[in-house]
């Protein structure tokens, strides 16, 4: 690296670190306002003058926000184990087989990333109208317990493993499968890691589908129970500011503790800078 | 292991030959269910008049597609393809320059970096309904933080100028962390020795990066703009939180479109039509940027 001179890096820390500020300032102001009573809210203060639960406890009184989340954590952890099995079946055959038509079958694969889930939700939204499970957690399930995206990275995994292994462990007489589960599955689990926290982290974040398929309280998802506690009153924001911070907990902490894996991980296969 | 008897050999070889697509089987299945099908379905449905419960009862052919592009739903489509360009045009820009600004920043030496890698990249930990909420009470006119410290009086998100860049604003937000975390990967695989030739030539701080930086980390940014304008295209729950759509029809992109037409007009043949054409607008758009890529990219 070239050496940058001391004033520089003074002006680059310093700008680094008011950028940082801007960016985290939104989720500062929320956890200040959350404490705050409604006389402060109405004059706008940055802080309150003390730590009042208030906001809290009337978020939960309208909103059952704790079942909120247990329903996301249950639905992004389902949907994260089936993804990352689903991926690595699919990542290790793609990466490690022999097989007619793989080429073309990868292709495949890829092509549904370039369909816009978006624009296909409403078909969707009709096939688990007719398959009748609306308002169920298979309709929150189902639709993502796999991804393109999970299956090339698995994929991008398996093809980094020497190809010798495999040969060596086959003439050990392993076979085939015996070689994923004993082999393959422990020598990807830093791949597992990061796509695991990028995929819980989509689900938990996850808002029009919920949001169409889910119509009782008790299946509501956390996002769509922020929208709820916005509807319930429209000049209540102290309680929706409580109740955000709430739901963000769960979302940030998986990120923090998660972040050096996630981060490593996302951008060690996926692109060539 | 165990060895397999001879008598199995032959069995174990056909298995052996089937075996690789039950590994992608499950896949496989899932995505037809829930892709192929879905997109098939769309494309059926946009051929047909449909019922309250969303099933054709009569074919019309091209009818819902004359209707979307030239008839009597034609303006509001356009208005809202407008609506959804200019918003695209925000976010992207927006969100890739902040990006690459906070990647390029993060990716010098000082103290406290590790820190400043955290808060660069946690956006992408955050949900759009969280932000979008936070955003509708900052921007509140009379209790919101924004007002009061720009000492204005603006109603933000209920005036036709200020509604779409307000939205906007906030998805960049969002949108910093993922890009933040891939342009920093590819600063870092950058060749060290062009930055020291750079400075025996004596670029300065703008310049290296002008010159050195942008063109490395280039095929990065287009893959990030490829996600970011395919996102952008398909952003709804910060428009239905802080909007609905509104003032008017001036936050109405195309995908806000589609849900109301499907979801409050019952008429699903022509919300699939709708779809259809994002979907092609998307594919011919993410064609043009990899034509782009292959006369840019060293």
């Amino acid at each position: 690296m070239v050496k940058t001179s001391k004033g520089a890096v003074l002006l680059i820390a310093l700008v680094s670190f008011m950028l940082a500020v801007v960016i985290v300032s939104p989720l500062l102001y929320c956890l200040s306002a959350s404490f705050m009573t409604e006389k402060e809210l109405y004059a706008t203060k940055l802080l309150p003058a003390a730590l009042s639960l208030d906001n809290y406890r009337s978020a939960l009184r309208v909103a059952p926000i704790f079942r909120f989340i247990l329903n996301s954590t249950f639905v992004a952890i389902a949907c994260t184990a089936a993804q990352l099995f689903t991926g690595s079946l699919a990542g290790y055959a793609f990466g490690c087989l022999e097989f007619r038509g793989r080429k073309p079958l990868f292709l495949l694969f890829l092509a549904t990333m370039m369909i816009p889930g978006n624009a296909i939700i409403i078909a969707n939204y009709l096939t688990m109208a007719q398959m009748k499970l609306l308002n169920s957690y298979w309709a929150l399930i189902l639709p993502y317990m796999t991804s393109a995206f999970c299956v090339f990275n698995m994929r991008q995994a398996y093809m980094s493993l020497p190809a010798e292994l495999r040969e060596a462990a086959i003439i050990d007489g392993c076979n085939s499968f015996q070689f994923f589960l004993h082999v393959g599955l422990p020598l990807t689990v830093p791949f597992l890691g990061s796509l695991g926290i990028y995929t819980f982290l989509q689900i938990w974040n996850q808002y029009l589908w919920p949001l169409l398929v889910t119509n009782s309280i008790e299946m509501r998802t956390v996002q769509i129970g922020i929208g709820m506690l916005q509807n319930s009153d429209a000049m209540a924001y102290g309680p929706v500011m409580a109740g955000t911070i709430m739901i963000l907990i769960p979302s940030v902490l998986v990120f923090i503790l998660g972040q050096k894996t996630l981060i490593s991980g996302l951008t060690a296969g996926s692109v060539k800078g | 292991m165990t060895t397999q008897p001879a008598r199995a050999s032959k069995t174990r070889l056909s298995f052996e030959t089937v075996s690789p697509y039950l590994y992608i089987l499950p896949s496989l299945l899932l995505f037809t269910l829930f892709v192929f099908y879905p997109f098939a379905k769309t494309i059926y449905l946009s051929l047909n008049l449909t019922d309250q419960t969303g099933s054709a009862i009569q074919f019309v052919g091209l009818d819902n597609f004359k209707s979307v592009l030239i008839g009597q739903s034609s303006r509001d489509f356009f208005f809202s393809l407008q609506i959804t360009l200019k918003y695209a045009a925000m976010v992207v820009t927006g969100s890739l320059a902040l990006g690459l600004i906070c990647a390029i920043l993060a990716n010098e030496e000082f103290r406290g970096r590790g820190l400043v890698r955290t808060v660069f990249a946690m956006p992408m930990s955050i949900s759009s309904a969280c932000i979008a909420v936070i955003g509708v009470f900052a921007l509140n006119p009379t209790m919101g933080v924004i007002n009061s410290l720009l000492g204005t009086n603006i109603k933000w998100l209920r005036d036709i100028h200020y509604a779409l860049p307000s939205v906007a604003v906030v998805t960049v937000w969002m949108n910093i962390g993922l890009n933040f975390i891939f342009l920093i990967a590819a600063l870092q695989n950058v060749d060290a020795s062009l930055y020291e030739a750079g400075a025996i030539e004596g670029a300065n701080f703008f310049q290296k990066h002008w010159h050195i930086t942008l063109p490395s980390v280039s095929p990065t940014l287009f893959f990030l703009l490829i996600i970011n304008v395919i996102n952008a295209f398909q952003a709804y729950a910060q428009i239905r939180l802080m909007t609905q759509g509104g003032p008017g029809k001036y936050t109405r992109t195309i995908i806000y479109a589609i849900y109301l037409e499907a979801f409050q007009n019952n008429r699903y043949g022509m919300s699939s039509a709708m779809s259809v054409v994002l979907f092609i607008i998307l594919f011919v758009l993410t064609l043009i940027q990899f034509k782009m890529e292959k006369k840019v990219t060293y």
